[in-house]
């Protein structure tokens, strides 16, 4: 048997884990952008002061 | 400062998601009665019950807070909430599929467990106009904890609420006497539980880093300004 069967159910399985992996990507994709916009905004303090 | 374990702790989350993954398509039997969609079981109770730990370790968190006055655990607090409340969210999505896949209905307004994470859930979207509504930093984060506290009070009586009034219908996933779960179930079951909790953690860390460095930012900025 197929880890995933592709019949109603493993629809609505692939669904939830699709909804659990898309979740944290969007969180991880927010907070790296975050991040990099920390990132610029320190060099540009550093540029300034030099 | 927050930024300390948290490669291992990625590493960790990484490692166990993907052998819960493992265990839950190629390890674990299928269920007897339900079939192949009891798998959403393995994704949905461990991030329901990590999002309720999370709320209730935010309550511990602003406790900390008050009592200590510093500032650094209500932001804890505040980070602990949002994860939970993102967790919750895909607790309720996942719910519902699993609801359309065995019920053949989105949502069941008399199925008491569906219910009742909604009310938490709801009444932990009210903690950012709360908190966002108050400007003064202190005050902010005072209010905050002491919603924090009561709103984590109310999860565990929530929890046992529905517990008791399921007691004969709802199958019992850990219990003193070893639960429903045959051995293969239990274990899928655990290892998946391990990572979600590892993964919060590894998130939460993660956001309160980000957030301390922007803290950071805004002070040498301050300063800077004042210099110049």
């Amino acid at each position: 048997m197929p880890a995933l069967p592709l019949d109603e159910a493993g629809k609505y399985v692939a669904a939830a884990y699709v909804v659990f992996v898309a979740l944290i990507l969007i969180y991880v994709a927010i907070i790296g952008a975050k991040i990099a916009r920390i990132d610029r905004q320190i060099s540009d303090l550093v540029e300034d002061d030099e | 400062m927050y930024s300390k374990s948290l490669v291992p702790l990625a590493v960790a989350s990484v490692v166990t998601i993907t052998t819960a993954l493992v265990l839950v398509f190629f390890y674990a039997p299928l269920d007897a009665d339900q079939g192949f969609v009891q798998k959403i079981f393995y994704i949905h109770v461990p991030m329901a019950i990590v999002a309720l730990c999370g709320f209730v370790a935010g309550g511990v968190f602003a406790i900390r807070h008050l009592r200590s006055g510093d500032r650094s655990w209500d932001m804890r607090s505040y980070v602990a909430i949002h994860m939970s409340i993102i967790l919750g969210l895909a607790v309720l999505i996942t719910g519902a599929i699993w609801a359309k896949a065995s019920w053949g209905h989105w949502w069941l307004w008399d199925e008491p467990v569906l219910v009742s994470f909604l009310v938490v859930f709801l009444l932990y979207c009210v903690y950012y106009p709360l908190r966002f509504s108050i400007e003064d930093p202190d005050r902010q984060a005072r209010y905050s904890s002491v919603f924090a506290i009561t709103a984590g009070a109310f999860v565990p009586l929530n929890f046992m609420a529905v517990r008791l009034a399921e007691k004969y219908t709802h199958p019992r996933v850990l219990s003193q006497t070893g639960g429903s779960l045959p051995g293969e179930m239990r274990l899928t079951f655990l290892v998946a539980l391990l990572g979600v909790g590892l993964l919060f953690v590894t998130l939460w860390k993660l956001e309160l880093t980000a957030k301390h460095a922007s803290m950071q930012l805004k002070r040498l900025r301050n300063r800077a300004r004042v210099a110049a």
